[in-house]
């Protein structure tokens, strides 16, 4: 098999995205509303899926079977639980309300909706500066799954900045010339490409190595201490802490909690949340068990490199193992699309247009947004190039760091007495403090503060308790502003 | 039992589902059943159960009156004091 092929399956892959992103452009008309949010005409299945690709990135695709293969097959149950149940009840909780609020008030964005209650362009481009900062890493997580991808699948004549490069300079075209309604399409289509191929990849494995049962015996084999559930890496507090803190993470991901506005109807998000465990589930089994079940089969895994490639290429023809890598890289443009496409309306909503210019034209806006799309790329992919840990780490920093803005969010949702200063301290403290144990391992000068504590307790998911307590507290002994409005967050009876 | 009393059963439904949806009570079992670590099979009953459950919650219209808000199916008079 040649190298040529599964490249040009890969790069036909892509622009066959692309291709779809401009039909969608065609169809879109030139504003904010239609740009970010598709005019709020999202249906279910697009909505279901463009959600479910923007979780799908590397993270779960790379990051997982990596962990299933080194840890054990326990990540199933782990991401199961957080994305297939903790995730919908979080849909509902906090999605659901935000699509009522924001339907009738006309919000495009977290920071814009928090800063209208309580009357506060500081809180405003808080939550919005808070997010960009953790989309950073997460951006970054996709070229370098991206980068390692391509690496694994050319044996090394693609070299890893050459995968990151092509992904970054893909997703930069791609936002600038889409917008949502493009991103949505794309991930309908990716979404369903992956849920076909991963069941047509473990199909084709495991009747290679002879069925279901004599793949987990190889497994069990191989490292006995699979078969039990829990140990090892699997402690109590690390299975709690990771569900709690990326299920809450998610919801605040600037292309997550955007999808909360696009909706059509009400509808579309209560078939969503009904069809959510099944869909999760139909991913992540194939997924996360050729990587667990990877450690019995007769294959090499080199360090550093992901373990699905290395099995797809050992057990099936080199044009499918193309086709899955495809499916992946295009799964990290759409998750890095979505997430550029709403980085770049919490900008310039959130951040340009309150704080720096309040009289830019539509068009300077529009040109504000797309080059600030290409730059946060770039940068993103510089830090890419130095590799600062696994896909699972830095995938995990970001989402607590996401997670940390949950609890003051719904605070502010559900409890009318919640004030501005509440919400200001409690989503700035933690995140410094989070910033702190985050960089002390970064920053050589400084001791590195742990991250997780007794036994793998991760210290965000005691500053998100933190985070709860000083929204609370801080709101009981301030009174409300002059400006702020609780009545904005009603919904009931109309 | 009141229609909104019946509705807070599904709080903790909720955190019934979430909670079980780890395999808790197998910790450290090792049994394979029909190919699969037994534990893996509670996870996958478990999320069937969850759409079957969370399908019910919108059905029943407890989805909207969670929000304070009346379904569409429902007569005014099955409000129970949400509306002014």
């Amino acid at each position: 098999m040649t190298l040529g092929l599964s490249l040009g399956i890969v790069v036909g892959y892509l622009l066959f995205a692309l291709a779809i992103g401009l039909v969608a452009y065609r169809v879109s008309e030139a504003t904010a509303e239609d740009y970010y949010l598709a005019n709020r005409s999202i249906g279910t299945v697009v909505l279901l899926f463009t959600t479910f690709a923007t979780l799908l990135s590397a993270f779960t695709f790379f990051g997982g079977p990596n962990l299933a293969f080194a840890a054990g097959p326990e990540w199933l149950i782990v991401m199961g639980t957080i994305d297939g149940v903790l995730f919908a009840v979080l849909w509902y909780a906090i999605g659901y309300k935000q699509w009522l609020i924001g339907n009738r008030n006309g919000y495009v964005t977290l920071g814009e909706m928090l800063g209208d209650r309580f009357g506060s362009v500081g809180l405003r481009a808080l939550v919005a500066g808070v997010s960009l900062l953790w989309l950073f890493p997460y951006v970054m997580l996709q070229q370098m799954g991206a980068g390692e991808a391509l690496v694994g699948l050319t044996g090394g004549a693609v070299p890893y900045w050459g995968g990151a490069a092509l992904v970054t300079a893909f997703m930069i075209l791609y936002v600038v010339l889409a917008g949502m309604r493009g991103v949505a399409w794309t991930d309908t289509v990716q979404g369903l490409f992956m849920l076909s191929v991963v069941w047509i990849a473990a199909a084709w494995v495991l009747s290679a190595v002879g069925g279901v049962g004599a793949a987990t015996g190889a497994m069990l084999d191989a490292r006995p201490d699979f078969g039990s559930f829990g140990g090892g890496t699997y402690s109590v507090g690390f299975i709690v802490s990771t569900a709690i803190t990326i299920a809450f993470g998610v919801t605040m991901f600037p292309q997550i909690n955007q999808r909360f506005f696009v909706a059509r109807s009400g509808e579309t998000l209560k078939r969503s949340f009904v069809l959510w465990p099944v869909l999760v589930l139909l991913l992540f089994l194939p997924a996360f068990m050729l990587g667990a079940w990877a450690v019995g089969m007769p294959v090499d895994v080199p360090e550093g490199a992901n373990v699905l490639p290395v099995v797809l290429n050992e057990y099936t023809p080199a044009w499918f193992a193309a086709l899955v890598v495809a499916g992946a890289m295009a799964a990290m443009m759409s998750s890095s699309d979505s997430m550029l496409l709403s980085g770049s309306s919490y900008f310039t909503r959130d951040v340009y247009r309150p704080v720096v210019n309040a009289d830019a034209s539509e068009r300077r806006e529009a040109w504000i947004a797309r080059i600030g799309v290409a730059v946060f790329a770039l940068l993103a992919f510089v830090a890419s190039l130095f590799r600062p840990g696994t896909l699972i780490e830095v995938g995990d920093t970001a989402f607590s760091g996401f997670a940390l803005l949950a609890l003051p969010v719904i605070c502010a949702l559900y409890w009318d007495q919640t004030t501005r200063s509440g919400m200001i301290a409690g989503v700035l403290v933690p995140q410094v403090a989070y910033l702190a144990v985050v960089l002390s391992a970064v920053v050589a000068a400084v001791p590195t503060l742990p991250r997780t504590v007794a036994g793998g307790w991760d210290v965000a998911l005691g500053l998100m308790v933190f985070s709860a307590l000083l929204t609370v507290g801080v709101s009981l002994v301030t009174a409300p502003t002059a400006d702020s409005d609780a009545s904005r967050f009603a919904v009931a009876g109309d | 039992m009141s229609r909104s009393q019946r509705d807070l059963v599904w709080i903790s439904t909720f955190a019934v589902l979430v909670a079980f949806a780890v395999p808790w009570p197998l910790w450290g079992v090792d049994r394979v059943v029909a190919g699969l670590p037994v534990w893996i099979w509670w996870h996958v009953a478990w999320l069937g159960l969850c759409a079957v459950l969370f399908s019910r919650f919108v059905r029943s219209g407890a989805w909207e009156r969670g929000m304070g808000r009346r379904p569409e199916s429902e007569p005014e008079s099955a409000l129970g004091g949400d509306r002014p």
